[in-house]
């Protein structure tokens, strides 16, 4: 009998063979090979640039074999806009964690989308901040614990969690934004879908796009990697309905 | 044509497609007449949310060791401070404005004709060394209108900007950063970085010396100030007073060594800036002792006229303490 | 045969008042007319908000040595078109200089007697040759007269420059600079 073998599983030519400096269990790399399975599929790896800002996203230039900038914090989507006004032919897309595109970035996010900015921006909301020790981040979920907020976030002292997605959806030039998250295979699915209707956005020429990506921070939660996908599907998305607010019927 | 416009002007004639600015008194022309002339030559205008987010843009369009052209038309600090014309930001002009070891090239014009051939130079030198080079003006400058010839730009063979991030087609991936978290490749980085600084340094200074073979008293200004400087010295010849002037073309790379040329008969050097003495520091490190180095400044936006000038300078030769 | 050595020129002058009398614009012009008869030229504004209702001013200089300082402590003229730019600038004038003076808004006393005073009602004269807003052509027109810095003639090619084909404005401009100039004779 002869046994036919179909590969059905490979690294994505975009994604390069090496060992990322991510934690066990985090969200990042799931979204680092998504975004390189899309670039393979769409067939511009060519054409595109990444721009990568302080924060966990910023090694990213480590893992993609694309043109890449390393953006100051916060600045990644001005950066993309320059980098856009001046090569329309390419595709360019920012990938920033919440403390970089929620807070210290608000200004560059609302308004690269407020003038529908054909850049595509890949928002990695894991409620903390990752790279400096799980202090409170933006995203932080009330009563949630981090190094900053050591009794729980209170709102009455740090405010309210910032809803980026709903937040940039009321803008005109925002033409895709959803939110979705990779704690499962079924929602990893759901994410890949959603970027890809981002990156079609951009390249139909439509407005800006944005994907909020809700991911597990195990290390800055203090949890294993099983508690903290239960912890996404739970806690996170009871406060960040995961869906698409808005999208183009081009795509 | 206002130095705003003038500047702006030279900037699209060397070449400039692509500008990302924010308004603000004193250099709002210059983003207007950009707004208008580039749509008309097929370049990008942009008006950011924030001077952040512009430069940040530029950094888009153009990569870390950026070779871009930043024009400062100064104001009167600290902070918000006022909106009349100052020398305020010479430290953070030629000392580095940010943290690491770096240095910008600084061009300082007098006038704005010097600001349209500097702003193309500029240009030029920006590419030749893949290093940011800024144009330093004060509200004066950027506000006043004086005659203007635009010549052609220098036909200087740039290098190939290998570097730049245009979609990896058919060569290696690029990379623009400046985080090196290993120590030894961050001090490598800076030592190559360093290597263009001594370059500049080397090639670079330009100076402009004013009667100076007999100067008993050299007044050192730059800018503005350094033409106003200009009429006192002037009336002093006039009135029998052997004074010159040494003027800094480039605040970096700073012309030391034309202090260490002036020598003879004199008595002192008199600096004067629309700061409280910013660049004395440089002139002390260039006259290394040899003679006294007076300052005369006004600060906060006010404008030091001729005869302020005349009246110090009579008061030194006077040795009125 | 007399002999007279030419005196180059040097001519500097200091326009003063509210923001929308036209300083701005016939300082502009006059620098533009001495820019197109060879001369160095400067033209400062005064900016900021003080430029919104308050009082506005520019200082020119002609020249036909490079320019010094273009900022003037002592001008050898004044063009003063209301009672606060008065306030602010006749002490400034220097002696035997000429102080031009819209005499149709200017209410309060000229304190000095060693400057050369002209006084125009401009505003009135405007009116009659219908369009209030040239009281500055007025004032210039007279400036050019006393002073002769640059040729009446280069005062009209500019403002061809500056209206185009909008010939109501030109001839109407023109009007009012002749006005000045014969009022100054």
């Amino acid at each position: 009998m002869q046994v036919e073998q179909v590969k059905v599983f490979t690294r994505p030519k975009t994604l390069r063979p090496v060992v990322t400096h991510y934690c066990p269990g985090c969200g990042h790399g799931i979204v680092a090979r998504l975004i390189a399975e899309i670039i393979d599929e769409f067939g511009i790896a060519e054409k595109t640039v990444g721009v990568a800002p302080v924060g966990c996203s910023v090694l990213l230039y480590n893992y993609l074999d694309i043109d890449m900038f390393e953006a100051a914090h916060g600045r990644a989507p001005a950066v993309a806009t320059g980098c856009k006004r001046v090569h329309p032919e390419l595709a360019v897309f920012t990938y920033q964690g919440d403390g970089d595109f929620a807070s210290i970035g608000t200004a560059e996010a609302v308004h690269a989308a407020a003038r529908g900015e054909l850049i595509t921006t890949i928002f990695i909301n894991n409620a903390i901040y990752g790279m400096t020790g799980g202090q409170m981040a933006p995203t932080t979920l009330l009563g949630q614990k981090t190094s900053t907020s050591p009794q729980g976030r209170n709102s009455k002292v740090a405010g309210f969690p910032i809803r980026m997605a709903e937040l940039l959806a009321t803008l005109e030039g925002a033409k895709y934004i959803a939110r979705t998250a990779v704690h499962d295979p079924k929602n990893v699915i759901q994410t890949k879908k959603s970027i890809r209707r981002a990156f079609e956005t951009q390249l139909k020429g439509l407005g800006y796009s944005m994907v909020e990506i809700l991911s597990q921070c195990p290390i800055g939660w203090h949890m294993t990697p099983p508690e903290s996908t239960k912890w996404v599907q739970e806690k996170m998305m009871q406060y960040y309905p995961l869906g698409e607010f808005k999208i183009s019927k081009e795509v | 044509m206002t130095g705003n416009e003038a500047i702006a002007e030279a900037a699209i004639q060397a070449g400039c497609r692509h500008f990302f600015g924010y308004p603000i008194t004193p250099q709002s022309e210059l983003p207007e007449y950009m707004s208008k002339r580039l749509p008309e030559v097929g370049g990008v205008f942009l008006q950011a949310e924030s001077e952040v987010a512009a430069i940040n843009m530029l950094f888009g369009a153009a990569g870390a060791e950026l070779p871009c052209v930043i024009v400062n038309i100064m104001r009167g600090g600290p902070g918000l401070g006022g909106i009349q014309p100052s020398q305020s930001d010479y430290f953070q002009a030629t000392k580095g404005g940010g943290h690491g070891d770096y240095h910008l090239l600084v061009f300082a014009p007098h006038t704005i004709q010097e600001a349209v051939s500097l702003t193309m130079d500029a240009f030029d030198l920006a590419d030749k060394y893949r290093n940011p080079v800024m144009v330093l003006g004060d509200g004066n400058m950027g506000q006043m209108m004086e005659p203007v010839v635009f010549k052609k730009n220098s036909g200087l063979k740039l290098p190939e900007k290998r570097w730049a991030l245009t979609g990896a087609k058919g060569r290696p991936v690029n990379l623009i950063k400046s985080l090196y978290l290993d120590p030894q490749a961050l001090e490598k980085h800076n030592l190559e970085i360093n290597r263009k600084i001594q370059e500049m340094i080397a090639n670079e200074v330009r100076v402009e010396t004013y009667s100076v073979e007999d100067a008993e008293i050299v007044i050192v200004a730059y800018g503005t100030v350094a033409r106003i400087a200009k009429t006192a010295i002037r009336v002093l010849r006039e009135r029998g007073f052997k004074v010159g002037m040494i003027r800094p073309i480039t605040v970096f790379p700073f012309p030391y060594s034309t202090f260490e040329e002036i020598s003879g008969d004199l008595r002192k050097f008199l600096v004067v800036e629309m700061s409280l003495g910013q660049m004395v520091e440089d002139v002390k490190l260039g006259v290394c002792g040899k003679a006294p180095v007076e300052f005369y400044g006004r600060t906060g936006g006010v404008v030091p006229t001729y005869d302020e000038i005349v009246t110090e300078t009579e008061r030194l030769f006077k040795g009125v303490p | 045969m007399e002999k007279t050595a030419k005196k180059s020129l040097y001519a500097n002058v200091i326009m003063a008042g509210f923001g929308g009398q036209g300083l701005m614009f016939i300082g502009k012009l006059l620098a533009y007319s001495g820019m197109k008869n060879g001369k160095h030229v400067t033209w400062i504004p005064s900016y900021g908000p003080e430029m919104r209702g308050g009082t506005a001013n520019c200082t020119v200089v002609i020249s036909d040595e490079e320019i010094g300082s273009p900022v003037i402590t002592s001008p050898q003229a004044l063009i003063i078109m209301n009672n606060p730019s008065l306030e602010a600038f006749e002490s400034r004038l220097e002696p035997e200089g000429f102080l031009f003076l819209n005499s149709s808004l200017i209410t309060q006393k000229i304190a000095r007697n060693d400057i050369d005073i002209i006084s125009i009602p401009a505003n009135d004269i405007a009116l009659e040759v219908g369009e209030r807003r040239v009281a500055n052509m007025v004032m210039l027109g007279a400036y050019i007269e006393r002073t002769k810095v640059v040729p009446k003639e280069s005062i009209y090619d500019g403002l061809k420059g500056f209206f185009g084909d909008k010939v109501k404005f030109l001839d109407v401009n023109i009007k009012a600079f002749e006005r000045g100039i014969s009022h100054s004779e």
